[in-house]
Formats: structure tokens, C-alpha cells, sequence
């Protein structure tokens, strides 16, 4: 069975671009447009990846990712987040709330995909 | 779906996005004026970075590059380490319009002009130079080098990249540092002691060691000192360390990249191998970083390839967002339709004549179907007019500032709605007439205190239903038109007899006149007396026309009355012999039967009726379409008084019949243009009756008119 990815972008654009890549690489994708949406998804769902657009309304993508941990099902699934700021400062935030890895932006689709196929 | 095409579909988006995302930015930036808060200014950076980042991806470098000054100058307004100044805001807004000016070009697959992005670049640099708290200053250097791989291309961003952590190299390595001293590097020797936490972040150093030898020649070596026995074991947590040794010339950063995920909550020593500690000389590196580097590339500029097929077919493809909501009615009334349709299909099976009463039901229920689709299928074109006053809050923020006045913006009735074509063809006109009411009919603060006025001008933009017409007033509380002025200009320019009379409304017209203007000097905001004709002449394209109301020191009003939709009309239905025409119910006054003692003839030709106080030239439709009517006697027929651009004429026809909606169907496709004709229409039994077009019928009959006389003289 494909696995299947979360992918969080308050952009529809962004989410879009993912999407097809991701489903032309043979994975399933949800699409969540902001932190309170995928978090609500994932109370009832597992995935085999998350991948989230940090900055967004309502629930950002780091408190997504701390909430995520709270969840059994999300303990040990690999979480990346798309980020223009992969200063020190935001990679620590990060790591912090549990996060597995960064994806810097712009990105390709080959980048994209790489990066996926390191974690799962 | 091809790639392509599914490619293009995301950048449409991508676009649609972005000019939502600049409209947010600007309509924010417009409220930032009356005290910054918090969540304002996050909107409206989160706007901006949206754009960059999407930008970035999508290959449009100069936009991304240049929206990222502003995010950073947003930024720190958002962090408080720079107040919300009116300069900044200017240079803001300004931002706003060279990212749409570029989005614009690069939607069209144009080449980005970057002109106006440059001169604001400046602006910005200044700005973000100057005036932040010494406190502050690492922010936004800091903010600058962690985000210039988002605004460079992805090979500027690598070798960014590289220069960063060479930086940050000499804590974690002094020995790199003299690497010059010995021969050619040969590998790397790491340390690799991951927290205890690694585990929690799904990060597997299996991983990393795997990506690590995929280098080359990697000898690991596991360090178990740490772990505890096994009762104390804890799985989620790591307890192990590595040594490891890899046999391969790659720069730094390229190892360092490895451990990206996890040097923050890692200990890492990287420790280089030169040729000259004995070892014995490698193979080629199998990864070259520039040329890894290069491959990189080639994403992006693929994708700046496919974009111009892309929007090639995509650009203006008139496009239209409809509520789920309005699909959601349309869908149940074709399922109601449905139902209708299969009681009526029984009828054609098994007919009895007891069945006539289901039957008419039937049809009725058919009638009232068919009645509501229609309705809800126009509603789908019908877009609230906000979409077209949005822009003014702006447009009038920028223009009083040039002007030195005072102006409070009144918005109501956004959410009235009206067709997308009406909605798209009125912003220009009513963009003049904002124009306008600004510079010519509000004062100077200075002026409106001396006349007893508050110094803050107020100019309305109205919108609402009246009857089946949409109502739009631009009104204003300046001085109102200088009838004297007007009327002295109009003789002047010969537009008016010296001793003619006329009416306020028809002094007023006079505006619109081609080349009219009162003012004293041209600016460049308006005054050169081009606009008004061209206002009045596409409202009047729509079918609407425009009315000014005005009282001198306090005011004027100019109100468009618009119909609902130009698809759909309400008509009068008119019969000359054995033809059918149908007027459009808004062009006529009234219809009166004549007697002879109020008709008269002026130079044996002109045919006049008095109605009321005015003479109207009576046209005779037979004559203009060569058509016979029943009777030649104006007293045997009716006459239809009809306006269009401020003129009335009295229309002979035989026989008034029905008032109804009628489609407008266009015949130009198939015929060439009859002046005095905007179309044809269907009827139920099939036939087809032509529309008048009332103002082009009165410029026909007035041509000729003048031709005869020409010749008679």
C-alpha cells in the first residue's frame, strides 16, 4: 500500500504543487490547510508523513508538530517542515517540538522527493 | 490530466493567490495608519511571505527576491523593533503595487520589468538601514542571511549555504581551518553523539549513516559505553555514539549537510583527513558537490519552461469563482427538474383525458423550474460589487495625500450584487468619477473651514437595488458643481446659445460633454476634460445611464443606474405593421396617444410633438426600417417617448404589446451591424424580434435629419 502523507500549507498554491508531485511519486496525500485542520485529521487518522508549511493562520506548523507528539499514533512518524527559515533559532524551535527535519524553500520537486525518501 | 496541464492548473492558482494575498496586504497596510496591531501586521506579513515562498517554487525569482525585502522591513515592524511609520507605509504600498505589476507580467509570460522594483529596492534599503534600536540590529541581519536562500537561485542558495556553516565551522572544528597547511583532503573523520532525545524526532542514524556512505567508503565505529543494562533500558531514547570515518574529498559543507536534522540536539566533530596522515589516496569523490549543485538547478528552470505553455491558454481565460453555495442550488434545481421531467414522461406514455388537471400541473411546476434555473444560473455571473470598490480605499488614501486633503472613504452596499462584465467594465468610470469628486469637488482643508465644513472631506461610495437596476452613487460633500461656471465655459466653447434656458439637469450634462472642463489648471489627476464623455459613453454600453445631482457648497452626487445583467432585458414589446420590436423598458418615459393640436411641423420636414413643456422630433420607426405600418397618421398610432444620452425623441409605432424579459442574442456573429439595432431576441412560439438600441436609433434618425436639411439648404 502507498504511504500516505500529511501535507499542511495555508497556501493553496503550495499545497497543490506538493500534492501532484507527491501523488506522481506514488504516495497518497491529504491535504490540510492550516495547523487546526490537519490536527483535527490526525486525531482520527495515522499517516506514514507529515509535512508542514510553518507559517499559517490559526495553528502554525511547530505548535502542529508539538500537538502531533501528543498524539500515540504520532509518536514515531516522521514530521518535516517546509521553512524559508532554517536559521539556527528556528531549526532549535523545531527539533524542540519534535520535528525530524526541515525542507528549506523555494524547493524542487526532485528536492521534495528526495527528502521524503530519506525518512520513510 | 497531462503534467502540463495539471502544472499550469497549480499556477493559476499560484496567481490568483498571490493578487488576494496583495490585495490583503494593501487593504491591511491602509488600516495601519490608525495605530499597528499585532495581528494586522502578522496578516499582512504572512501575506508576504506566502508570496515569496511561492514565488521561490514556482521559478520567479525577482519576485521572490524582492518580496523578501519587504517581509524582512514586515518583519520587524511584526517584532516591534520598528515602529509603523508613514514613510515605511508609503514605501509598503508602493511595494504592493511593483509585486503585482511583476506577478502580472510573469502571469502574462512577460518579461518582469524590474524598473519600479529597483528604485523601491532603494527605498527599502534606506529604510531598513535607518532607525532601528541598536537592540535590534541583529535581527535583521539575521533575518537576511537565513532567508536569502529563498530570494537566490537554488545555486546561489548552496554555495549561501556553504559560506554559513564555513562560518560556523571553526567552533565545532579548529582543524579545518588549516587545511591549506597540509595536502589534498582526503576524507572526514566524525564524532557523532546524538542526544538521548534523537529517537523522539523520528530521526534514525541508521539514516544518516546510510546517507553518509553513500559518499564514500564509510568505516563506522559504535560506541556502547553509554548504554545502560537491559532491565533499565529505555527503547525511545538513544544511548548510542559513533565514530566514523569516511573516505572521501567532499567539501565540509556537503557532510554537514547530512547532520542537518540533527546537530541541534547532537554532538558533532568533524575532523579532516588529509593526504598526508599516511593514508592511502582515494577514488574520485562519488559525489561532487558543484555538480550536485548544477543538477539542482535544473529543477526549477524546468519548471520556468513549462510555465509560459502554461499560461499561454490559461491567462485570460475569464474565469469565474462561484460560491459552493450557488452550485449547491443549481444542483437541486436540476434535480427538481428531473422530477418534472419523468412526471411528464408518464403523460407521453399513457395519456387519458382525466389527466388533463395532473398535466397542467405538471407544466406549471415545469414553468416554475425552468424560472428558478434561470434565475440561478445568472445569479453565478452576479459578483458582489466590493470586488470593484476594494480598490478605492487606496486609491483614495494615495490621492489625498498628493492633494493635501482631508478625505474619510464611506463604503456601503459591498455586497450588492451585479454581473461580472457590468462589474468589470464600471471600475474605469468609476475610478474618473472618484478621481474627479477628489480634485475638483472637495476642498482644501483650509477652504472647507472657512466655509463652515468639518476640514475632513467625506466622499461615499454607495451601492444598492432599486427596482430591477443596480444603483451606484459617488457622492461627495465638497462644493458642488458651479452651475455659473459650467453654463459660461459651454458659451464660450459655442456648446451653448448665449440665450438659451436650461435646466440644472441639462447644465450639468453638460460635463459630459467631449473636452469639457472647468478647471483652472490641468493636474494630473484630472482636468484635462477627457473622462466624463468617456465615463458617460461606457455606462451607457453597460445600458446605464448616469445622473448628477448637486447643490453648490454642499455637494454632489453622481448616480449610475445599472441594469441587473446585460443578458437578460426588460423590454417593451412594439409593433410597426407586421414587425416586432422590443425597446428596453429603462429608455422609455412614457406613451401617449397624440391629438393634433400637439403636433406641429417646423421647415415642411421636422415633424414635432409637444409633450408636456418640450418639443420632441417625432421618429417615425416605418420610415427609418423602410417597413409598412398600418397607418402614416402620427393620431392613429402611438407615440413612445423615449431618452438615451440626455435626448428624447417621440417614436411612432402601431400597437404597444407585452412588457417581458427578454435574452439578448447577439447579431453581430452573423450579420454585419444595423445601426439602431442591439440585437434579436427569441420568442416562445419561435419567431424571432429584433431589439432597438434606443440611443443608436436617435443618433440614426439625427443624421438624417441633418442630411436633409443639409441638402434642402
Amino acid at each position: 500500500m502507498a504511504s500516505t502523507i500529511l501535507a499542511v500549507d495555508d497556501s493553496a498554491s503550495m499545497r497543490q504543487m506538493v500534492s501532484f508531485t507527491l501523488k506522481h511519486a506514488g504516495y497518497e496525500v491529504i491535504e490540510a490547510a492550516d495547523g487546526v485542520d490537519a490536527l483535527e485529521y490526525a486525531r482520527g487518522h495515522s499517516v506514514s508523513l507529515v509535512l508542514t508549511d510553518v507559517n499559517m493562520p490559526r495553528m502554525d506548523g511547530i505548535t502542529l508538530v508539538r500537538e502531533l507528539r501528543q498524539l500515540i499514533a504520532y509518536k514515531f512518524t516522521p514530521m518535516l517542515v517546509l521553512t524559508t527559515e532554517a536559521g539556527p533559532e528556528k531549526k532549535m524551535q523545531g527539533k524542540q517540538a519534535g520535528a525530524t527535519g526541515w525542507l528549506v524553500k523555494p524547493f524542487n520537486p526532485d528536492k521534495l522527493l528526495a527528502t521524503i525518501a530519506k525518512v520513510l | 490530466m497531462s503534467v502540463d496541464l495539471e502544472m499550469e492548473e497549480i499556477l493559476k492558482v499560484f496567481f490568483e493567490e498571490s493578487f488576494e494575498g496583495l490585495d490583503t496586504m494593501e487593504s491591511r497596510l491602509l488600516t495601519l495608519g490608525d495605530g499597528a496591531d499585532r495581528e494586522t501586521i502578522n496578516t499582512i506579513f504572512r501575506a508576504a511571505h506566502s508570496i515569496k515562498g511561492g514565488a521561490g517554487t514556482f521559478g520567479f525569482m525577482e519576485i521572490s527576491e524582492f518580496t523578501h525585502s519587504v517581509e524582512t522591513l514586515l518583519d520587524e515592524m511584526r517584532n516591534g523593533a520598528r515602529g509603523v511609520t508613514p514613510d515605511a507605509l508609503q514605501v509598503l504600498l508602493q511595494s504592493v503595487d511593483v509585486i503585482r505589476d511583476m506577478a502580472q507580467s510573469a502571469q502574462a509570460k512577460r518579461p518582469i520589468v524590474m524598473t519600479g522594483a529597483k528604485a523601491l529596492s532603494g527605498e527599502l534599503t534606506r529604510i531598513l538601514a535607518q532607525k532601528v534600536p541598536p537592540a535590534a540590529a541583529q535581527t535583521p541581519s539575521a533575518a537576511a542571511s537565513d532567508a536569502a536562500p529563498a530570494g537566490a537561485s537554488t545555486l546561489r542558495a548552496s554555495a549561501q549555504n556553504a559560506a554559513a556553516t564555513s562560518v560556523g565551522q571553526p567552533k565545532r572544528d579548529n582543524a579545518a581551518a588549516n587545511m591549506s597547511s597540509t595536502g589534498p583532503l582526503e576524507g572526514w573523520r566524525i564524532v557523532f553523539a546524538p542526544d538521548v532525545s534523537l529517537f523522539k524526532t523520528c530521526n534514525d542514524p541508521m539514516r544518516i549513516l546510510d546517507e553518509l556512505a553513500n559518499l564514500g567508503p564509510l568505516e563506522v565505529t559504535a560506541n556502547v559505553d553509554a548504554l545502560p543494562l537491559l532491565s533499565d533500558l529505555d527503547p525511545t531514547q538513544c544511548h548510542l555514539s559513533w565514530t566514523l570515518s569516511l573516505r572521501a574529498a567532499v567539501e565540509h559543507a556537503r557532510v554537514a549537510e547530512v547532520f542537518d536534522w540533527v546537530d541541534a540536539n547532537s554532538k558533532i566533530v568533524y575532523e579532516p583527513i588529509y593526504a598526508s596522515s599516511n593514508l592511502s589516496p582515494v577514488a574520485p569523490p562519488p559525489a561532487d558537490p558543484t555538480q550536485a549543485a548544477v543538477q539542482r538547478t535544473a529543477g526549477p528552470s524546468d519548471l520556468q519552461v513549462a510555465a509560459p505553455n502554461a499560461a499561454k491558454s490559461g491567462g485570460e481565460s475569464g474565469s469565474l469563482r462561484v460560491a459552493t453555495e450557488k452550485i449547491d442550488a443549481l444542483i437541486n434545481l436540476v434535480g427538481e427538474l428531473v422530477i418534472t421531467q419523468s412526471m411528464l414522461c408518464r403523460f407521453s406514455e399513457k395519456y387519458e383525458p382525466a389527466d388533463v388537471e395532473s398535466l397542467r400541473r405538471s407544466i406549471a411546476q415545469l414553468t416554475r423550474n425552468t424560472r428558478e434555473l434561470q434565475e440561478s444560473v445568472m445569479q453565478i455571473r452576479m459578483l458582489p460589487i466590493g470586488f470593484s470598490f476594494n480598490r478605492f480605499p487606496r486609491l483614495v488614501h494615495d490621492l489625498s495625500r498628493k492633494l493635501g486633503k482631508r478625505v474619510e472613504l464611506k463604503l456601503s452596499g459591498e455586497n450588492t450584487e451585479l454581473d461580472k462584465t457590468v462589474l468589470e467594465k464600471i471600475g474605469d468610470p468609476l475610478v474618473h468619477l472618484v478621481r474627479n469628486a477628489l480634485d475638483h469637488g472637495l476642498e482644501s482643508p483650509e477652504q472647507r473651514l472657512a466655509a463652515g465644513k468639518s476640514e475632513t472631506g467625506t466622499l461615499e461610495l454607495n451601492a444598492f437595488h432599486e427596482g430591477g437596476s443596480i444603483i451606484i452613487e459617488v457622492k461627495d460633500d465638497g462644493a458642488g458643481l458651479r452651475k455659473d461656471r459650467i453654463l459660461a465655459k459651454a458659451r464660450e466653447r459655442g456648446l451653448v446659445d448665449s440665450d438659451a434656458l436650461l435646466s440644472d439637469e441639462q447644465i450639468y450634462n453638460l460635463i459630459f460633454v467631449a473636452g469639457f472642463s472647468t478647471a483652472d489648471a490641468v493636474s494630473d489627476v484630472s482636468g484635462r476634460g477627457v473622462g466624463m464623455d468617456v465615463v458617460r459613453r461606457n455606462i451607457n454600453d453597460l445600458g446605464g445611464h448616469v445622473q448628477i445631482f448637486s447643490v453648490q457648497g454642499q455637494g454632489s452626487t453622481i448616480r449610475i443606474r445599472l441594469p441587473l445583467t446585460l443578458a437578460i432585458l426588460d423590454g417593451q414589446v412594439l409593433r410597426v405593421g407586421k414587425e416586432i420590436y422590443i425597446a428596453s423598458l429603462v429608455s422609455i418615459i412614457e406613451t401617449v396617444q397624440s391629438t393634433r393640436e400637439n403636433l406641429s411641423c417646423v421647415a415642411g420636414r421636422t415633424e414635432l410633438f409637444k409633450h408636456r413643456a418640450d418639443y420632441l422630433p417625432v421618429v417615425r420607426l416605418h420610415d427609418l426600417f423602410g417597413i409598412e405600418p398600418d397607418s402614416r397618421d402620427i393620431t392613429d398610432g402611438l407615440l413612445v417617448v423615449l431618452e438615451a444620452d440626455g435626448r428624447r425623441v417621440a417614436m411612432l409605432v402601431d400597437e404597444l404589446l407585452a412588457q417581458q424579459q427578454v435574452v439578448i442574442k447577439s447579431l453581430e456573429a452573423n450579420f454585419k451591424q444595423v445601426p439602431g439595432l442591439a440585437g434579436a431576441t427569441i420568442h416562445g412560439d419561435g419567431t424571432v424580434a429584433l431589439i432597438l438600441d434606443v440611443p443608436g436609433l436617435i443618433r440614426t434618425f439625427l443624421e438624417r435629419q441633418t442630411a436633409h436639411i443639409g441638402r434642402a439648404a
